[in-house]
């Protein structure tokens, strides 16, 4: 059997159905048409009544799910494309967030962000937000690299009394295969080390994993152990991992594919300068997309964010430093 | 105007609605009086953030409250004093928001007519207005699917200005989609702020644009409570009754600045003078007593003894603690696993 990431999505979104009456779906075309994506498909059927078309109105989507969470229910709210997120923001931000520390009552909502870029994806269905979100104090950003994650993590996601932006990542959705489901998985909060090194270490997250670990390869042949640690989650951000790999490699490069300007990348140098600056033998880099929109034409888009190729040049300048 | 009767005895449904509409003008004048005296503790330099007053704006307000009853869900909004005590709030809730106190249902951290207990039905605005009416569909459609909705409803207010954001359009015509037991209650004071409707809006009455969210349509003279009462409940009845979401529109005045900071120098002195700029309260004491439900001695000591209430209920929270920040957690997650330790606030 061969899993995709999406369909580990669906798995994870079917099991919560059945496992849990206060779980339903609202989104845009997630019923009978089983989602833009078909993260929903069958779940409809499946189970009547919990599986509910949304008009185009993210803000009402959002605010809906909040009220929803304040009668007992756990929804779980897909955005089309992380892209429109934006015009929901408001309710995501402001209310979500501020919900729980205003007046004590909890506010379990995950909300899928299908993220990132693909081919032809442009400048609208391409970003990624991770960001915004988890600047705002109250909400959890998941960012799931594996098929192993998307399914265990949108789980854990669904069960916790707070708010949680799950960005998936739409280029994994097809590309990501795993042989069966996961039965357990690290803790939420935890980050994971895609693969270990001595020489440097790799901080990232989502997609940019899988590029990271090719370029780590190509690394390898110039004779250097590269190790890449998976965030998981951006927020919280596990600085107790990356400080204790950073102080087994003495060298940081952060990767995302979001834009560069105060991003997660940002954050995380930031930490280990404050946290861990003697540890560090070369000053910490980052590679983040360019910051332009995300073009449309594949050559332009390869170029925008970072791949295997360009990470690995940043690996091996690092290196020699 | 007499009531449509609510049983088949005539003279019942007429005590029926004195009753209504003498608890209805009792928490217009409580949340007058409460709102003098916010307003003086204002001007004594006593509250920290503004002061929002519901004056001209007591006799919708009471009137939704008094319409509603437990177990539904009231989304009041920045002129609601009167709503929010006749749908139960405690007015020591109220002064312990715009004072700060810890004791208070916002603890300190949100203040004035932010405030509010979610779980009890009644929703703690955000300033961000139109942003209430989807989480009052959000409620109504997890009881519809939880199977318990019976017969609640829920009801969401908004000034004129609200009216203009995409929060506000994207909420009705969702829950025109659902179809759910919602009462937009929408008061047209004519000013937003210092915007007069003509720079707000382009239709002739906001009322119109009920049809178009599938909505039923009511519009209301919101300055007289017995129009305003039988308005309102006829419109709570309908949704009730599963006949689908009510909106109703109330030309008033606010008789007020935007905050007690605003002199409200901007508002037309024409529109002072018209019938739009009675004061809602004094008219309902003119009913009362015509009709001889009230005296003017029982108006009287109603009013003193509100007063005298509210004087103590302010000294009570004003000998409250202040909250101590070093007691506070400064974590914004439940979940306490989750809290970030090392968010860069501290040194390491
Ligand atoms: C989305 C949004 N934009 C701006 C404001 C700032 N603001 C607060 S009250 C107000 C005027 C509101 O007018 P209206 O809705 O007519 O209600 P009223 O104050 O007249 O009762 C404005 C502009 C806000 N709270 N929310």
């Amino acid at each position: 059997m061969s899993i995709t990431y999406l369909d580990a999505i669906r798995e994870a979104q079917d099991r919560a159905l059945k496992d849990d009456p206060r779980v339903f779906i609202y989104g845009q075309d997630v019923g009978a048409f089983g989602g833009a994506f078909k993260a929903t498909k069958n779940l409809a059927a499946k189970y009547p009544g919990r599986v509910i078309d949304a008009p185009i109105s993210e803000d009402a989507m959002v605010g809906a799910a909040i009220g929803a969470a304040i009668e007992g229910m756990r929804p779980i709210i897909e955005m089309q494309f992380a892209d429109f997120s934006t015009v929901g923001f408001n309710q995501m931000v402001n209310h979500a967030a501020t919900l729980y520390w205003r007046t004590g009552v909890p506010c379990p909502i995950t909300i899928r962000l299908p993220s990132g870029g693909t081919s032809g994806g442009g400048p609208f269905h391409s970003q990624s937000l991770e960001t915004i979100y988890a600047h705002f104090p109250g909400i959890v950003v998941m960012t799931p690299a594996t098929v192993e994650d998307a399914y265990g993590m949108l789980l854990s996601a669904v069960a916790i009394d707070d708010p949680v932006i799950f960005c998936e990542h739409k280029y994994l959705y097809y590309h990501l295969k795993a042989s069966s489901l996961p039965t357990e998985s690290l803790p939420i909060g935890k980050a994971r080390i895609a693969r270990q090194g001595r020489d440097l270490t790799v901080v990232t997250y989502s997609a940019m994993v899988h590029e990271c670990l090719a370029a780590a390869e190509v690394a390898r042949d110039e004779g250097y152990e590269v190790e890449i640690v998976d965030l998981r989650t951006i927020k919280p951000l596990d600085t107790d991992t990356v400080v204790a790999s950073v102080a087994r490699t003495g060298r940081l490069l952060c990767v995302g594919e979001a834009w560069p300007w105060g991003g997660v990348s940002a954050e995380v140098i930031a930490r280990v300068t404050a946290e861990a600056f003697d540890l560090l033998d070369a000053p910490p880099q980052r590679l983040n997309a360019k910051d332009t929109p995300v073009p449309y034409h594949p050559n332009l888009w390869a170029a925008h964010r970072p791949t295997a190729q360009s990470v690995a040049q940043s690996m091996l300048r690092l290196l020699r430093l | 105007m007499l009531p449509t009767a609510v049983s088949n005895d005539p003279l019942a449904g007429v005590a029926e609605f004195r009753d209504q509409f003498i608890r209805a003008y009792r928490f217009m004048l409580h949340a007058r009086l409460l709102d003098e005296r916010l307003a003086s503790l204002y001007r004594s330099g006593k509250i920290f953030g503004g002061v929002f007053l519901g004056r001209g704006q007591e006799a919708l307000s009471a009137g939704l409250g008094v319409c509603l009853r437990q177990g539904d869900v009231f989304a009041p909004l920045i002129r609601d004093a009167a709503g929010r005590l006749a749908f139960g709030e405690h007015m020591i809730d109220s002064i312990r928001t715009y004072l700060g106190s810890p004791l208070g249902p916002m603890r300190s951290r949100d203040g004035n007519v932010h405030r509010g207990r979610p779980k009890e039905g009644l929703l703690p605005m955000i300033s961000h207005l139109g942003a209430m009416i989807s989480v009052v569909n959000g409620m109504l459609m997890a009881r519809r699917m939880q199977k318990r909705l019976g017969t609640s409803v829920g009801a969401a207010c908004l000034g004129e200005g609200g009216t203009s954001t995409g929060a506000f359009h994207e909420a009705l015509n969702q829950a025109g989609v659902e179809r759910l037991p919602l009462v937009m209650v929408i008061a047209n004071n004519q000013y937003a702020y210092s915007t007069p409707t003509n720079r707000q809006f382009a239709c002739d009455n906001l009322v119109e644009r009920a049809a178009g969210y599938g909505f039923d349509g009511h519009t209301v003279d919101g300055t007289d409570l017995g129009e305003c009462l039988e308005t309102l409940q006829k419109a709570v009845d309908n949704a009730r009754s599963g006949r689908g979401p009510q909106m109703i529109v109330a030309p008033l005045l606010r008789l007020c600045g935007h905050g007690e900071h605003d002199d409200s120098s901007y508002i037309d002195p024409r529109l002072k003078q018209s019938e739009l700029g009675r004061d809602c309260l004094e008219i309902a004491e003119q009913r009362l007593v015509a009709e001889g439900w009230l005296s003017g001695e029982e108006i009287g000591r109603s009013r003193s003894e509100l007063l005298a209430a509210i004087d103590e209920t302010i000294s009570t929270v004003q000998r409250e603690s202040a909250p101590n920040a070093s007691a506070e957690s400064w974590q914004a997650l439940s979940t306490v696993s989750l809290r970030d330790m090392s968010s860069g606030t501290e040194m390491a």
